[in-house]
Order: C-alpha cells, then sequence, then structure tokens
C-alpha cells in the first residue's frame, strides 16, 4: 500500500478498496488532506464538500463490508473525483465561474454525475472553469486563477483548467470536464494529464450548463489512459433527457487496451505542423509518431485542407449559439438581478451587463452580430458551410486511417497574463483541437514529453464519430512505452482549504 | 471590417446588455480586429456546399407524451431574485420607461 493515497490512479484505488487494503474513508480523507495542502497554491477548486464527501465514503466503505470479497462491485466504487464547475450536482452550487450564478444552487444532477454515483464515485466539489467555458487558460474565472502545478506562474489552460490542474496535482483521482473547443485536451496536455473529448453525442449533456450546444461534450481528466477508458465507460450512452446523445451501444473500452499496434493505420496531418509553433512540441509529437510506428502501427501522410479555417468557423460558431444559449441569463428566474433594476427593460440589461465578464460579452456581442439580419449569410452561414468541409476532411481522412496524430497546443504553458489582453491571441492556443468539435469526431490528449523548461508537452490522437475505442488503444500502447508518467510536478505542502465556497 | 460607435450600441441592444462607454470603445476595437480576421473565410467556395447546423444523424427525436415527474414549485423557484405567492416577481413590464 502506497504511503501517499492522493498518488493513486482510479483504478489502483478500486483494486486496494476492493481487496479491503484501504476503506474509502481514509482514501477520502488522504485527497482532502492534499486538497488543504497544495490547493492554496494551485486553486482548482471553487467549491469543496469535505463533509459530504467524508458521507458519501462511509456509504461506500458500508457497501464494501456488506459485500462478499467474490461479488463484483460499482467501478468507481469509494473513488474521489471532481467536476468542472459548469456540470450540475445537486445542491451542490454551480457557478460556471461567473458571477451571474454566484447563488445558484442547482435543484437537479446531471445524467453524468448521476453515473459516475451509480458507479460508486464520491464527489469532492467543483474545479474552476473559465466563465461558461468561455477561454483557454482558466483566466476568465470570475472568481480565482488557477495555477499550473508544473510552474505556478504558468497557466493551467483552459476552460477545465481547475479539473487538470486538481489531476496533476493529485487533488482528486480524476475528473470531469466539459470541450467545446478543446477546453479538455488542452489544459491536459498544458498539466501533463490525460483528457478525452468523446464523440459528439457520446455523453449526455443533460445538467450541462450549456456554451454552444452543436459542440460540447462532457470528457474525463485522469492520471492515465485505463482511467480514462474506465470513466468513459461510466458516462457514456443514450440518454432520454438528452436529444442529441446517440443510441449507440458502449463498447468494453478497457478491452481495447493492448500494448502492440499492429494493423493499426494513423494518419498525419501536415496541416497541424505549422510555422510558429514551439519547436519542443513538433520534435515531441514527431517521436511520438515514430513510437507508433515502433509499436506495430502504419504511419501515413493525410491532409485536412480546409484546416487553417477552423478558428474562424469555430469563433463564428461557438458565439453565435452562445449568445443564443445565454439568452436565459436575464435576472428573472435564477441568477443574478441587478439591484437597481426598477423596470424589466433594466432587470434584462443591467443584470446581464454587470453578471457577465469580459469574455463573455466579448462573445455574446460577436454572436449577436453573426446572426444579425444583413450579416447572417456573410458570417454564420458561410461559418457553417466550412464546417462541412472541414467534416469532409476528416471523413476522408478516416477512409484510410483509423487514428490521426497531431499535436493539442502549439506552445506548453504560458505565463499568467500574457493573453489576457489580446482576445486574439488566446483563440490561437486552440488552433489544433477546434477541428475535433466542429467534426463531431472524438481526441484524446496525452503526454508526451517535455520542454526545456520542464512543461509538459500533449499528444493528440483523433478518431472517427464512434471511434474512441481505436484511440484509447493506440494512446494506451504509447503510454505504457513511454517514461513520462513517471514524472510528477513537485508542490510545495502548506496552508489551508482555498476553495471560495467552503463546506456546502 | 470596421464597425462604429452606434454599430456597437446597437449589437449591445440587441443582447440586452448594459455596457459602460469604456466597453462600447473596447469591443469596437477587438470586434473590428477579430471580423477583420475572419475575412479569411472569404477565400472558400462554399457555392454548392449545404450548411451544416449539427453533425447527428438525428433529427426531430421524439418520446413518449407520459406525466413524468418534474421540479416542485419551491424546487423551481428556490433560485429566483425574488418571488410571490407561488410565481417569479419582476418590475412591472409596461410603464415608466
Amino acid at each position: 500500500m502506497p504511503d501517499e493515497l492522493f498518488r493513486l490512479t482510479v483504478r489502483q484505488a478500486a483494486d486496494l478498496l476492493r481487496r479491503r487494503a484501504i476503506s474509502a474513508v481514509e482514501l477520502t480523507q488522504a485527497v482532502l488532506d492534499r486538497i488543504y495542502a497544495v490547493d492554496n497554491a494551485v486553486k482548482a477548486y471553487l467549491t469543496l464538500a469535505p463533509e459530504s464527501a467524508l458521507e458519501e465514503a462511509a456509504v461506500a466503505d458500508r457497501a464494501l463490508a456488506a459485500a462478499d470479497v467474490d461479488t463484483p462491485l460499482p467501478p468507481l466504487l469509494g473513488v474521489p473525483l471532481a467536476i468542472k464547475d459548469v456540470i450540475l450536482v445537486e445542491g451542490m452550487p454551480a457557478t460556471a465561474g461567473s458571477r451571474i450564478l454566484e447563488d445558484f444552487v442547482p435543484p437537479y444532477e446531471a445524467t453524468a454525475v448521476r453515473k459516475l454515483r451509480q458507479a460508486g464515485a464520491v464527489i469532492l466539489g467543483k474545479t474552476n472553469t473559465d466563465e461558461f467555458a468561455m477561454g483557454s487558460s482558466t483566466e476568465n474565472s470570475a472568481y480565482v486563477v488557477t495555477r499550473n502545478p508544473w510552474d505556478l506562474s504558468r497557466v493551467p489552460g483552459g476552460s477545465s483548467g481547475g479539473s487538470a490542474a486538481a489531476v496533476a496535482a493529485d487533488a482528486c483521482l480524476a475528473a470531469l470536464g466539459t470541450d467545446t473547443g478543446g477546453s479538455v485536451r488542452q489544459p491536459a496536455a498544458l498539466c501533463g494529464v490525460v483528457g478525452l473529448k468523446p464523440s459528439y453525442g457520446r455523453v449526455s449533456r443533460f445538467g450541462l450548463i450549456a456554451f454552444a450546444s452543436s459542440l460540447d461534450q462532457i470528457g474525463p481528466l485522469t492520471k492515465d489512459v485505463a482511467d480514462a477508458a474506465l470513466l468513459l465507460q461510466v458516462i457514456a450512452g443514450h440518454d432520454p433527457q438528452d436529444s442529441t446523445s446517440l443510441p449507440a451501444a458502449v463498447p468494453d473500452y478497457t478491452a481495447a487496451l493492448t500494448a502492440d499496434l499492429r494493423g493499426l493505420r494513423v494518419g498525419v496531418p501536415a496541416e497541424y505542423f505549422i510555422e510558429g509553433m514551439q519547436p519542443a512540441v513538433e520534435q515531441a509529437v514527431r517521436a511520438a509518431i515514430a513510437v507508433l510506428a515502433d509499436l506495430g502501427a502504419e504511419v501515413v501522410e493525410v491532409s485536412l485542407p480546409h484546416t487553417p479555417y477552423a478558428l474562424p468557423v469555430y469563433y463564428l460558431i461557438a458565439p453565435a449559439e452562445a449568445s443564443a444559449n445565454l439568452a436565459r441569463y436575464d435576472g428573472v428566474r435564477y441568477g443574478f438581478r441587478h439591484p437597481d433594476a426598477r423596470t424589466m427593460w433594466d432587470v434584462f440589461r443591467l443584470s446581464r451587463g454587470s453578471g457577465f465578464g469580459p469574455e463573455v460579452k466579448r462573445r455574446i456581442m460577436l454572436g449577436t452580430y453573426a446572426l444579425s439580419a444583413g450579416y447572417y449569410d456573410a458570417y454564420y452561414l458561410k461559418a457553417q458551410q466550412v464546417r462541412t468541409l472541414l467534416k469532409q476532411d476528416f471523413d476522408a481522412a478516416f477512409q484510410r486511417v483509423d487514428v490521426i496524430a497531431a499535436p493539442v497546443s502549439p506552445t506548453t504553458a504560458f505565463p499568467i497574463g500574457e493573453r489576457v489582453s489580446d482576445p486574439l491571441s488566446m483563440y490561437l492556443a486552440d488552433v489544433f483541437t477546434l477541428a475535433v468539435n466542429l467534426a463531431g469526431v472524438c481526441g484524446i490528449s496525452v503526454p508526451c514529453g517535455f520542454d526545456e523548461q520542464g512543461l509538459p508537452i500533449g499528444l493528440q490522437l483523433i478518431g472517427p464519430a464512434l471511434g474512441e475505442a481505436s484511440i484509447l488503444r493506440a494512446a494506451y500502447a504509447y503510454e505504457q512505452a513511454t517514461p513520462w508518467r513517471e514524472r510528477r510536478p513537485v508542490l510545495a505542502v502548506n496552508g489551508e482549504p482555498s476553495a471560495v465556497n467552503g463546506d456546502q | 471590417m470596421h464597425l462604429s460607435t452606434a454599430d456597437v450600441e446597437h449589437i449591445a441592444h440587441l443582447a440586452r446588455l448594459a455596457l459602460t462607454p469604456e466597453e462600447v470603445e473596447q469591443y469596437r476595437r477587438q470586434l473590428s480586429a477579430i471580423l477583420d480576421y475572419f475575412e479569411t473565410l472569404k477565400q472558400v467556395d462554399t457555392s454548392a456546399v449545404p450548411p451544416t447546423a449539427t453533425v447527428l444523424p438525428l433529427r426531430t427525436v421524439m418520446r413518449q407524451d407520459a406525466v413524468r415527474p418534474g421540479l416542485s414549485t419551491e424546487d423551481a423557484l428556490a433560485n429566483a431574485p425574488d418571488r410571490e405567492d407561488g410565481y417569479f416577481r419582476v418590475p412591472a413590464v409596461f410603464g415608466e420607461d
């Protein structure tokens, strides 16, 4: 039994719990103590729920005590997890990183969270996010700036930066995030953890605070690939509560994990190796592709010719959808209402004007403009047409290959504050992840090395719609053949809990 | 694309956002720069390309029209900024202003 229980992966912890080598309360307490020790510096959590987490762990221990040693148990029984604050956990504050939802306590639970609970998971709390998941550094949170555990002066990426930093800092065993244009994969890459964006429709979004509804997906952030397979197994599947969830069978993702890649065809798109990307990132990703070949994969060149247009297409479609989705924050039924509003009109405009932060207002403005009379065809319709071409690029490539290998982000983690005043430079952080969401396919980020400053680099493996088993297989074989998992960030241990909302 | 102050104020009105004069000027500059960047899309010939609104093959998913449990009035009103007698309370829609 390791002395530092918080360092365990989900599968290691589940195994020790099942063998009754550790108790769930002991494990949850160890992770809570870790959070108290490091989160004052990292600031991954917005809400911490130690009392309910320990109660849930005690329930898991009673289930373990009551079950025969040979009885199959729920796969996450007693495993403590963190949830991004755009996903609803019943009775636990859900701010979405926004002042407009500062006091919002959801009266129902997201399907993905309900499934985690049914699998026995313990919910530790809610993690920081860019406001309404709009951002690439988590600096757009209205509450706190999360820091990268590898270098506290740098961003963790975003928008699931709280979840990625919590996993990297061993402040949870794994976490849920959301990915609309790279918000699981990019922070996973910048924090040196694994992040999976499932295919559009694979995971129910019931209870997810909507950003861009044709793009949003919930996905796991984990310490290794096997844990990503396990969490996806639990949360995937059709949900009658989400009309966009696919009624497709969920395969056994863990069974797909094999050590060799013979027979797997891997495509390398020239368009994902561009001028201006950090040399260390290109070198690490190219070296990782060579490892895939050594493991038996057949590596071929593919072309995704419309890739350069993914960024403008995304930043038209996502803000347009956001401007419609965020119309619901009107100061009437829930959320912030401006105290000076004396008329209905002022309830709307004052509550929204001061409740939303700068990036959210920027995107609402951009989306409103793209949808407004006279500009709809030139911007929104045009973007939807080019989206078709981006999807056709992937359709053609996946005729020839099973998996596409590319970088996740053109750079490693950048310094806090460096890009906040220049929205376009921040948008460029997502240049390699956006097309995956626009095409509705799946992608995973897996650690593939470090730059000269010791900052982690991510390899992105992209699969066709419902091709999660293929990308998990490639990511697992790569991970098992390389030493990157063994290097962990070193964090000074001190201080008090830092969560914005204390015990709920 | 050079947006004017009046353009930005019009968009803010459509979006029901009260902005300060400083915000109007900042968004005028930033949105103009972002829209300039989007001009690259004009290079793509889309004359024969249908738009993609969703990647899903699903269309108009139906469910059985059966009574199911929903939120109670108390739960639905629990987060309301103002309430009265089981309703959301708001300022008069017509009147001053």
